[in-house]
């Protein structure tokens, strides 16, 4: 059983312990009986990038898709242990899944767009929890536009289809649709994998201006990505949790062989 | 080194590659000392001018290296013990080119010395260079082998060097004030003492930066600065 | 063998191959162009307004049109549509987001496809012994059910497919934000399939609007004016039939400018199922 905390760093610029905004405790995963994640504590701490590196198939974007009970869609797989965000067990069955979901929103690897115009798609999240006016809606999806660094390319065509937008335009959305509903914490499952260096850069710098007001949790299988973008990264490996540190410390001196071995290209 | 290797088999070879130029380097370097005392032991000054010509040698592989590491930073993107590695390399190349500076400087010097009167300090500038020698070879040995312990022990090692250094500093001083016929040659071995204590500073700059190779941070503690001349 | 000797062998076998492919197309094309020019050409003679002005004559008359007949079939068709179209959505829907992987959905599907190459004869009969029989007459219902049976398991096999195409992501996205499955349903799967799901909605509508058998004993024919359907009810198949086989030759006249009309009508329909399929996207 592993039972590593974040290492909070000493020598981080200007950076004193910041408090843990969501927290994993004795959490394992199940598909049917095979245990897909054994028994890991993670603390993610509030308003910094957290990174979730490792090879293939070692559970981290299983990892991730337990924290907004994705997993609740599939009736095979259920989570043991709890996850507590700011002390309440969100994956306990009592906790309403639309609460969680409004307070932990997710962007996919593929950008999915609805099939439906660019306005629309931002606030069809927000209309289903709140019951707003023509205007209100407007000023929501401006602001939503804007923190995705969307809003200058698209303010003249909010009403046409969200699938003309490219690639990386498309991921934006995702990510101001996501925004749009106010949550506390972002999960990112290799968001940029499937754009192009120039919309890869575009979201780098996007998630960085996003941690100010929330708490993100990152799944990349890009190592220089990780680096680049999180202040912690936890490296996890045959479905168990290794070594979460400061991002600079692990990229220079990381404590376990099997982290260093992965970094650095000697894996396998 | 003493690690499996990366799954890009060429990044092993670069890597390799690197060390070799840093032990040619060290080699010459190492070279470039011995045969400046020799011509000191011997009063050969053709020798003498094969050493100077020879620092040329040194200078060409600092510049090499340099422009491996930089090939190595940008298109590897090394990480932890690479980038140490590769970091270490950078510095230790620097330190070895110094090195060679210091060494075809005794050479100049000895040309010049050979040219006047033997003098019985002369004998012991001798013995201040084995010292540097010895402490050279375990540094660069050190770095070789990833031995951080015996890099530690260059450290220590210097220390003692710093103390010849001081004492023979006191000697030349008393001859200077004896006979001042000797102050033209007294100087030049006094450069040349000097010059030997340099060397040592610099080879405990590779043994640190190997230590820093192995364990992702400098050694602790103070270096032992043992040179009270200036005291 | 030399590589020089097989290239050449490869190239004769390549050119066989696409010689037959190009005789087959050839064949099948040739056919349909006969097929279509005679259609044509002899409906196109007797083409005119009175087909869609006046009813079906008694035999020997000169004069008459198709009127009773077009507006049976219309009716009976939109009417199958409307009924068979919404259960065949709506079990779609069930199959490929309640029970896509289970043993339960495997079934329906297998049952679904039999439904779906089931002779339309045999449907025909179904509906006799299950409508015709019991209410004791010919009715347009029994014809419009029967030909509902058909649209169903195009309707089902369709929108099933259409919502599978659907990413999974787009699904967890929407549910990500913390709309329930309904909604996700309704609003998003139904958005993004719906181009899919109309074009398999027409298409059953265009195979429909010729199947004969099927009427032959449920909604029977009718000479008169009829909009009532609880009575036997004209259509454009059972009026060909009944007057293509005939010696009168008006009627064969009239058999003929049907045919082009049901053909027209199944044109128009592909052209249309096409359009909307690459034009709608939203």
């Amino acid at each position: 059983m592993t039972s590593l905390h974040l290492d909070i760093p000493h020598t981080a610029a200007g950076d004193v312990k910041p408090p843990v905004k969501l927290s994993a405790k004795d959490l394992a995963f199940y598909y049917g009986d095979f245990k897909a994640i054994k028994e890991l504590n993670l603390d993610v701490p509030e308003n910094r990038v957290t990174a979730l590196i490792g090879p293939s198939g070692c559970g981290k974007s299983t990892l991730l898709r337990i924290f907004n009970r994705i997993y609740s869609l599939y009736p095979k797989q259920r989570a043991t242990g709890s996850v507590l965000l700011d002390g309440e067990n969100v994956i306990d069955p009592a906790y309403p899944l639309n609460r969680l979901r409004s307070k932990i929103g997710m962007v996919f690897q593929k950008p999915v767009p609805f099939p439906m115009s660019i306005y629309d798609n931002v606030s069809y999240g927000i209309s289903h929890y709140e019951n707003l006016s023509r205007s209100e809606m407007d000023v929501r999806v401006e602001q939503a536009l804007r923190e995705g660094a969307l809003w200058d390319e698209v303010k003249d065509k909010l009403k046409q289809s969200a699938l003309g937008l490219s690639g990386g335009q498309q991921q934006r959305l995702c990510i101001a649709r996501a925004v749009a509903l106010k949550p506390e914490v972002l999960l990112f499952d290799e968001p940029t994998s499937a754009l192009d260096p120039i919309a890869t850069g575009k979201i780098e710098q996007l998630i960085s201006e996003l941690k100010a007001h929330f708490t993100i949790l990152i799944v990349t299988h890009n190592m220089q990505q990780a680096a680049r973008v999180s202040d912690f990264t936890a490296f996890m490996y045959l479905v168990v949790l290794i070594d979460p540190a400061a991002t600079q410390t692990i990229f220079t001196k990381p404590v376990k062989k099997q982290t260093e071995d992965y970094i650095t290209g000697r894996f396998g | 080194m003493n690690q499996q290797d990366h799954i890009v088999k060429s990044f092993d070879s670069e890597l390799s590659r690197l060390y070799g130029e840093i032990q040619q380097m060290g080699d010459l370097a190492m070279a470039q000392l011995n045969a400046a005392v020799d011509v000191l032991d011997r009063r050969d000054s053709n020798a003498a001018a094969r050493v100077v010509a020879n620092d040329d040698a040194i200078d060409i592989l600092e510049s090499r290296i340099s422009s491996d590491v930089l090939t190595l930073l940008a298109l590897r993107q090394p990480m932890a013990r690479d980038l140490r590695e590769v970091y270490a390399a950078l510095k230790i190349s620097a330190d070895i080119e110094r090195i060679g500076d210091y060494a075809s400087n005794v050479a100049k010097r000895s040309i010049v010395l050979n040219n006047s009167a033997a003098i019985p300090a002369t004998a012991r500038i001798g013995r201040l260079a084995k010292t540097a020698n010895l402490i050279l070879a375990d540094a660069l040995r050190a770095y070789q082998t990833s031995d951080a312990e015996l890099a530690l022990k260059v450290r220590d090692a210097d220390a003692e060097l710093d103390g010849q250094y001081t004492s023979y500093f006191r000697e030349l001083l008393t001859y200077m004030m004896e006979d001042p016929r000797t102050i033209g040659q007294c100087t030049h071995l006094l450069f040349m003492a000097k010059n030997m204590e340099r060397i040592g500073d610099h080879a405990t700059n590779i043994a640190e930066n190997t230590w820093f190779v192995v364990h992702g941070e400098m050694p602790e503690g103070e270096r032992l600065k043992n040179d009270h001349t200036a005291e | 063998m030399s590589a020089q000797s097989i290239y050449y062998r490869r190239k004769t076998i390549d050119y066989v191959a696409k010689t037959l492919a190009w005789l087959a197309t050839a064949f099948g094309l040739f056919f349909l162009t006969w097929i279509l020019w005679v259609t044509v050409s002899k409906g196109f003679n007797a083409f005119g307004l009175h087909l869609f002005t006046q009813m079906t004559p008694p035999p020997g008359e000169e004069s008459g049109g198709l009127l009773n007949a077009l507006v049976g079939s219309l009716m009976m068709c939109l009417l199958a549509v409307l009924m068979a179209a919404p259960i065949g959505i709506a079990a779609g829907t069930y199959l490929a987001e309640y029970v896509n992987h289970s043993w339960i959905g495997e079934t329906i599907r297998f049952v679904n496809d039999i439904l779906l190459s089931a002779p339309s004869i045999v449907l025909g009969l179904f509906v006799y012994t299950l409508v015709v029989e019991p209410l004791g007459g010919f009715s347009g219902w029994a014809g419009a059910i029967a030909l509902g049976f058909i649209v169903l398991p195009v309707v089902v096999r369709t929108t099933d497919e259409m919502i599978r195409l659907v990413p999974g992501q787009m699904r967890e996205a929407a549910l990500s934000l913390g709309i329930p499955q309904w909604k996700v349903n309704t609003q998003i799967l139904y958005r993004a399939a719906l181009p899919g799901i109309l074009t398999g909605i027409l298409l059953s509508l265009a195979r429909i609007s010729g199947e004969t058998a099927p009427l032959l004993f449920t909604a029977l024919n009718n000479q008169y004016w009829n909009t009532d359907l609880s009575k036997p009810m004209a259509s454009m198949p059972a009026v060909i039939f009944q007057f293509a086989m005939s010696p009168f030759e008006y009627w064969n006249q009239l058999a003929w400018a049907g045919a082009l009309i049901v053909t027209l009508f199944v044109l128009c329909i592909s052209i249309f199922a096409r359009i909307v399929l690459s034009r709608k996207k939203l």
